[in-house]
């Protein structure tokens, strides 16, 4: 659209509303398509938060409790980018999991595998001024869900990001490398097959501390600006 | 450049990772002219949805965003004022905020826009956050606001709270049908 300052090629990439093979869409996905509007102030503005509400010890999800967690214990690290690839520096990180067994500590989730009283499964970050963030972890389960018969979800970390406006913001998943879960989950699947890789971790040896942990490297990219926006 | 991550359901769980507790408390005690904005989130059959979260992001009073693109230094900024709220909705799919009314904002061109919040809805079965706004009812800059104005004139009224009566604040109400009824109407920027 005219006077754009967020390119709109990126919304290409995002799944579709609708996703039949992801059936609660069918219940909730809007069945009108959207309004395509301007980039007007209150779109190119966006909220600061909660970089100000995290300790240290909230990137350590293995050290939350009086004891460790059950599990394999992995590292998670990255870069929280704009499409321009500018990092996007002092942001809040939002990233929740199930166990190691696949189980959420949630009233809702009722699959038949043991919670751990060590793991919570929350994570919180803070972005560095080169737009890095990093989690320690235990690898999260497989686990089933209802969607359809013998349905597993891939083992996956909820991840939550803000960026620069209130367009840039993304929730989204990360899952992890030769997963064989993946060619069947309706879910990754909403994803148009030419981005399904970006949701996916490279295993990095970089990461990767010697006698202690497992580490994958996942960068996050976020819509921003063509150009830095001017007030109105 | 680089390639934008896209975008995959919040899920159910949503509540563990992405609940404050103050979250929804946008406007605190010491900031006058507070008002609540409460509504309920529904589904294709009008059912109410436990298991979705909306976001608000709005100017202050005087119409003036806290973010550096903002930068019309004439109108003053609200100390203790962010603009940003969250709220999961509970069993009855209700999400309530305790904010203020913000004031109009600049639009395209010279267009003013007319007072509204902009809305966030993320949950279970949604691929990625749907994207909205919330009018005020009985306000004159509606007629002329550019963005009420490129909606279906049948459908511009999902976007308009109204008034309810009774409660510790004034209080608006905006129901947000996910799909079919009177669907919400919803854009792309």
């Amino acid at each position: 659209m005219r006077g754009d300052i967020y390119p709109r090629g990126a919304l290409g990439d995002d799944p579709p509303i609708l996703h039949p093979g992801y059936k609660s869409t069918l219940e909730r996905a809007p069945s009108r398509p959207p309004v395509p509007i301007p980039q007007t102030l209150s779109e190119l503005t966006g909220p600061i938060f909660g970089h100000d509400r995290c300790r240290p010890e909230d990137t350590d999800l293995t050290r939350q409790h009086a004891g460790a967690p059950q599990g394999e214990r992995i590292i998670v690290a990255g870069k929280l980018l704009d499409e321009a690839g500018r990092p996007v520096a002092g942001q809040l990180v939002e990233m929740w999991q199930c166990n190691a067994a696949g189980r959420y500590r949630h009233p809702v989730d009722q699959h038949d595998a043991p919670l751990d009283p060590n793991f919570t499964g929350v994570g919180r970050a803070v972005t560095d001024a080169e737009g890095n963030w990093r989690f320690t972890t235990v690898k999260p389960g497989a686990y089933p869900w209802r969607n359809h018969p013998n349905a597993w979800r891939p083992a996956h970390l909820h991840f939550s990001l803000f960026g620069p406006s209130f367009m840039s913001r993304l929730v989204t998943q990360m899952f992890f490398p030769g997963d064989p879960l993946l060619a069947l989950d309706p879910i990754f699947h909403g994803v148009p097959e030419h981005a399904r890789d970006r949701l996916v971790a490279a295993f990095d040896l970089d990461v990767t501390q010697p006698e202690w942990a497992l580490g994958y490297r996942w960068d996050i990219v976020l819509r921003g600006a063509k150009e830095t926006p001017k007030g109105i | 450049m680089a390639n934008v991550t896209p975008s995959q359901t919040v899920g159910p769980y949503l509540h563990i990772g992405l609940e404050w507790k103050d979250a929804h408390i946008v406007a605190g005690d010491s900031i006058p002219g507070r008002i609540r904005i409460e509504g309920q989130v529904a589904d294709f059959k009008g059912q109410a949805t436990p298991d979705c979260m909306v976001e608000i992001w709005q100017a202050n009073a005087a119409g003036r965003y806290d973010h550096p693109a903002d930068r019309r230094d004439d109108k003053k900024l609200t100390p203790g004022f962010k603009g940003f709220g969250r709220c999961s909705t509970d069993a009855q799919g209700m999400f309530r905020f305790v904010t203020v009314k913000p004031g109009a904002v600049p639009g395209p061109g010279n267009a003013l826009q007319a007072p509204h919040i902009a809305l966030g809805i993320f949950g279970r079965g949604l691929l990625k956050r749907l994207y909205s706004r919330l009018y005020f009812p009985d306000e004159p800059l509606n007629d002329a606001d550019p963005v009420l104005n490129l909606v279906d004139p049948a459908r511009r009224g999902t976007l308009i709270a109204r008034k309810v009566a009774g409660g510790d604040l004034p209080t608006y109400r905006l129901d947000i049908r996910l799909q079919g009824g009177a669907e919400t109407v919803f854009f792309e920027a």
